[in-house]
């Protein structure tokens, strides 16, 4: 056993801890690996280090993620891109490993530093990696091996890219579906690299074979493939080839294919081009809207504005409207709540008389349907409607629909309209607003449920900011003030959270007049709970007024309190007494 | 798929020769004997039997919430000569195991928002494709679903290191307890010393790594993921799909998928439940994937029927693709009709064109093909019939019997009570029908029954029914006994070798 130096104590403890038996500790030295590579030198982390390192496979995960990240980064310690080959054996043996998150990691890494290597070194060690790893005994090597030849093929000669290409195309007929899923998520990518001819011949071959599999979960993949296929392919060849694929996707006996297939519409009608969108594609979206299962439905309903965006106006209105319409009773809720969100994005395309005649009706619909989400999705999206069709014929039916969702007796739904009452606000006008709302804000104060409470008194001040102090000066304040006095604590306590909410909104001379007597009364609650939330606002209050205010007023009434029997009530006049010692020293 | 040398199932008719020669079951090992007189221990009695997809392992779980690992020892050539091989051959081969390792899976729980006690007992173990050198599985209790990987690793033994821990009192050795601070981020003292030290551009020659010397290794379990709170009733069954990702779990009313990396969250497909609990007539007993088809499933109900489901018509599969149950004989209806009707357990066959069904008094093989009713039937139970009072009195009669198919698809078994287990002939024409104990003698109890097709009116054409006598030796015996009975039992998939629990026992035969 060696002594080290003192001044080396510190690298001599990360280094022996690499092996400790505490994993916090493994992990914590493995993260500061360059640290310990820089130490020992570039030329003892080749020849000791790595090593080391590459015997270290069998550590836990957390371990073993860590390594893989850095070894990804630990070019400059080794010496260097000429020596970028040493970092290779350790993240081959971690590209085995079962846990699919060090695998990942380890092929980021390997791809990272193979981009960086030298020709001549890709085809001496990191094209032999990648074929000893397509053709490892299990699975896990053999998934990895497909995230690395999109690096390998680069730079590779003639022979060695046939040999790589029909490695790639074993890989896609692999007994295990896991290597099959592997080899069509990296299609497309390993597709970028390829020559065009061997693209149209080869890979599409791989990419019909990946698309018959009789495993849903790689067909699954193959869709994504298609997209991105589908960009690389001149546009007569992916007509030809990639367009009927996806058509036949689309009609899939597996519904969770169609999902896919729902899901990349757009990407997929962007690969295919305009004209091919209106002929093919438009049939094909229009079977998926109207699909047996309904998580197909959500898929393709949410994708509804997306989709219109690619057409014209009146093939819109022709073809999806129709089915927009349907959907809009659709026996599912949250395929109606999914059209809900994405519905009002419609309003622009269509303009506003067709807006007002074919989309207003069931934009009212979806507006009083039952399920409260449904109506929560259209009034978060008002604003985009509001251009089109103006406030005036929005705001009669929009107003019940509102009411009911303040009153809802699930809380998460009360919460969520209050969260939208200050756009809302900003959206209808004062008068609007005066009229109906007013009276609802001030209900939510005295919510059972305090997130409604909470959320009711942080939307006073949003309104306040939003119609200015004059106007909550009239319409908000009052209200406050009064409930101060309400017999209910909780409620009292409440109109002080509003107040010390409100406060730095409504301005110094606001706050002094009005709010800080009505503080100090409240300092003489009988209950604590009041007494001590005082001291907190008072606290909150002092960089808001003006010191003599501070001097005069707060200062007293907290040295009252400081005194209080209760301990917390004591505890919080102190904190805010600090404070303004403290603010006074500054 | 064709494990053995006869490729057809049961009703391919063989290609010529008529039905296999009967088999001869012989004694091959027992691991946990009961010695003469010796208490069983609740703990120890097994719960779960299962191979490995490769017959080179077998797993056993326990009511203690042990899982316990065997590994096959013969045919691992790894190294033995030809000849040697050759030699064996020339003694009888059969699979042999011997015990690898085991481990905890399951303790005892208690969930204190229900108020209930949650056993440790596992209910079901499942391998997993292995994806690389280590074992995979799954192991269920009532509750919760883990999986393991059971791996050899090295022993480590620092044997040099920088600073001696011994000599550094007062020091933050490693081996002094870490400073840790409240969010988990380990404070490390060093950290701003380290990051302004300059190290010299050949580095520091005085710093070592430490030298790890691991000769031996050690087999660990560790547990990977949980995959819990996902189930209101207790867990039936646990299968993999053959998409080599995803398992379903089903307990009494639902059936859920899971994906094998996500543990906290999971996909209902199948939801017997009613809106009103009284009217529930019917809960699943047991779900299996289909092997090959990812998209297929099938459960069973207690109601004697089985269910085929197809995951691509829908995302909740409430309606079935298909329905296989036996047409009620009529006249026959009697209080045990439904619960003797209740199917405990069901296997497809290694190619998934038939499925096994047990129910209390029968075997059943039904061709997924053919939903009108069982291709076969085999009598199990039928001698019991005159007792079903005394079993439904002594709780008996809701015994959850297992059944297997060899990896051949050419026959089936079932167990029974006093430690007996049958073994039918599945091949058509085929008249074997063996019964054994669970000992080391197995044929003792045994009296040869050529089985036959029953003459009875009711049975069908293309119905065989057979071993529908009732062996003597129970028959004029004082009778069974009903303390000892064989719950599970699993066939190795390649080989005609069966693995069964007698209480805390495994029994191992080969024919």
């Amino acid at each position: 056993m060696a002594m080290v130096d003192e001044p080396l104590y510190p690298i001599a403890v990360l280094i022996d801890e690499l092996k400790n038996d505490d994993i916090q500790l493994r992990l914590n030295s493995i993260r500061r690996l360059s640290t310990i590579a820089r130490a020992l030198g570039e030329e003892r982390t080749r020849k000791e280090l790595i090593p080391f390192l590459s015997e270290n496979s069998d550590d836990d995960d957390e371990v073993l993620l860590a390594m893989a990240g850095e070894l990804g980064v630990f070019i400059p310690f080794v010496g260097g891109v000429e020596h970028a080959h040493v970092l290779l054996p350790p993240l081959e043996s971690l590209c085995t490993v079962e846990e699919t998150c060090v695998r990942e990691k380890a092929v980021d890494s390997l791809c990272k530093i193979g981009s960086e290597m030298r020709e001549s070194d890709l085809v001496d060690s990191f094209v032999p990696l990648v074929k000893r790893l397509a053709a490892g005994e299990w699975f896990a090597a053999r998934v990895s091996a497909c995230g690395l030849f999109h690096v390998a093929y680069q730079g590779c000669t003639d022979v060695l890219k046939t040999e790589l290409r029909s490695i790639y195309n074993q890989l896609c007929q692999d007994d295990m579906p896991m290597v099959r899923r592997a080899a069509a998520t990296n299609l497309g990518k390993f597709a970028t690299t390829l020559e065009s001819s061997y693209l149209n011949a080869e890979i599409m071959t791989m990419f019909d074979d990946l698309t018959k599999d009789e495993q849903d979960s790689v067909r699954l993949l193959a869709v994504e493939g298609c997209a991105a296929l589908g960009k690389l392919l001149e546009p007569q060849d992916c007509v030809a080839r990639v367009l009927p694929v996806i058509v036949n996707f689309s009609q899939d006996k597996s519904w969770r294919v169609r999902y896919m297939v729902a899901n990349q519409l757009y990407e997929l009608c962007e690969a295919v081009g305009p004209d091919c969108t209106k002929t093919d594609l438009v049939p094909a979206y229009v079977r998926l809207l109207q699909d047996n299962e309904a998580e197909v439905r959500i898929a393709a309903a949410g994708k509804v504005t997306k989709f219109c965006q690619l057409l014209n106006p009146e093939l819109s209105i022709q073809h999806i409207l129709p089915c927009v319409k349907d959907l809009s009773s659709d026996s599912s809720q949250h395929v109606r709540s999914a059209l809900a969100s994405v519905i009002m994005g419609m309003a622009p395309i269509l303009g506003k008389d067709s807006t007002i005649e074919h989309l207003l009706p069931i934009f009212l619909s979806l507006l009083k349907d039952e399920f409260p989400d449904v109506r929560l999705n259209i009034i978060s999206k008002l604003d985009q409607v509001n251009q089109v069709i103006g406030i005036d014929r929005l705001s009669q039916s929009l107003l019940p629909a509102i009411v009911e969702l303040a009153e809802d007796r699930h809380w998460r739904v009360r919460l969520a309209i209050i969260e939208y009452v200050p756009l809302l606000a900003s959206q209808l006008g004062i008068g609007f607003f005066d009229d109906k709302l007013g009276a609802l804000c001030m209900q939510w104060l005295q919510d059972k449920v305090y997130s409604i409470r909470e959320a009711g008194a942080n939307n006073l001040k949003r309104l306040a900011e939003e119609f200015g102090s004059e106007w909550a000066m009239q319409h908000l304040v009052p209200q406050v003030l009064e409930m101060v006095n309400n017999p209910h604590y909780l409620h009292r306590m409440m109109a002080l959270r509003a107040i010390s909410l409100m406060a730095p909104v409504m301005g110094s001379e606001i706050t002094c007049s009005k709010f800080l007597p009505v503080v100090v009364e409240a300092s003489k609650d009988i209950v604590p709970n009041i007494k001590f939330n005082v001291a907190k606002l008072m606290q909150s209050l002092i960089p808001i007024v003006d010191q003599s205010v501070v001097d005069k007023t707060i200062r007293q009434c907290l040295v009252d309190l400081s005194e209080d029997p209760d301990v917390d009530v004591r505890y919080f006049a102190n904190q805010a007494l600090q404070s303004i010692n403290g603010a006074a020293v500054a | 798929m064709n494990g053995g040398g006869g490729d057809g199932a049961a009703s391919s008719g063989g290609g010529g020769g008529g039905p296999p020669q009967p088999l001869e079951w012989r004694f091959s090992q027992v691991f946990g004997e009961r010695t003469a007189g010796e208490e069983v221990q609740e703990v120890d009695i097994i719960s779960a039997i299962e191979f490995d997809k490769s017959g080179d392992h077998l797993a056993t779980g326990d009511r203690g919430g042990r899982v316990v690992l065997f590994e096959r020892t013969d045919n691992k050539d790894n190294g033995g000569s030809r000849r040697d091989a050759e030699q064996m051959d020339y003694t009888v081969r059969h699979p042999e195991f011997r015990y690898k390792t085991e481990f905890q899976s399951h303790e005892p729980e208690f969930d204190y928002l229900k108020s209930l006690e949650i056993e440790e007992k596992i209910n079901k173990i499942r391998w997993c494709q292995p994806a690389s050198g280590a074992l995979f599985l799954l192991s269920t209790n009532d509750k919760t679903i883990k999986y393991w990987k059971v791996q050899e690793k090295k022993i480590k033994k620092i044997s040099e290191m920088n600073i001696d821990p011994s000599k550094t009192p007062g020091q933050p050795s490693s081996s002094s307890p870490p400073p840790v601070v409240a969010n988990g981020v380990h404070a490390d003292p060093a950290h701003d010393y380290l990051s302004k030290f300059s190290f010299p551009p050949g580095g520091l020659p005085s710093l070592r790594l430490p030298v790890v010397t691991s000769l031996e290794t050690s087999l660990v379990a560790r547990c990977r993921r949980v995959y819990a709170h996902a189930h209101d009733y207790h867990i039936n069954s646990i299968s993999n799909s053959s998409d080599g990702e995803t398992f379903i779990s089903a307990d009494d009313l639902r059936v859920n998928l899971w994906n094998l990396e996500i543990s906290n969250q999971s996909f209902n497909i199948v939801d017997v439940k009613p809106t009103n609990m009284e009217d529930l007539t019917e809960v699943i007993t047991s779900a299996e994937f289909h092997p090959i088809h990812c998209n297929m499933l099938a459960y069973s109900s207690s109601k004697g029927s089985i269910r085929l489901i197809d995951m691509r018509q829908s995302a909740l599969c409430d309606s079935h693709t298909k329905l296989f149950e036996e047409p009620e004989a009529p006249g026959s209806r009697s209080f045990f009709t439904e619960i003797i009707a209740s199917i405990s357990d069901i296997k497809f066959s290694k190619d998934g064109r038939y499925i096994l069904s047990r129910d209390y008094m029968t075997l059943k093989l039904w061709d997924i093909n053919m939903d009108s009713g069982p291709v076969a039937s085999y009598q199990v139970h039928e001698h019991l019939r005159p007792k079903l009072c005394d079993l439904y009195e002594n709780d008996s009669i809701f015994d959850k019997f297992e059944c297997c198919l060899s990896g051949d698809g050419l026959r089936v078994a079932t167990g029974s009570y006093s430690n007996l287990f049958r073994v039918f002939g599945a091949s058509q024409g085929s008249t074997e029908a063996a019964t054994l104990e669970a000992s080391k003698n197995p044929m003792r109890r045994q009296i040869q029954t050529p089985a036959r097709p029953s003459r009875t009116i009711s049975s069908m054409t293309r119905m065989v029914r057979r071993g529908s006598e009732s062996p003597g030796a129970e028959a004029n015996g004082n009778g069974y006994d009903f303390t000892n009975k064989l719950l599970h039992m699993a066939w190795h998939p390649t080989e005609n070798s069966i693995a069964c629990a007698a209480a805390n026992s495994l029994y191992m035969y080969y024919a």
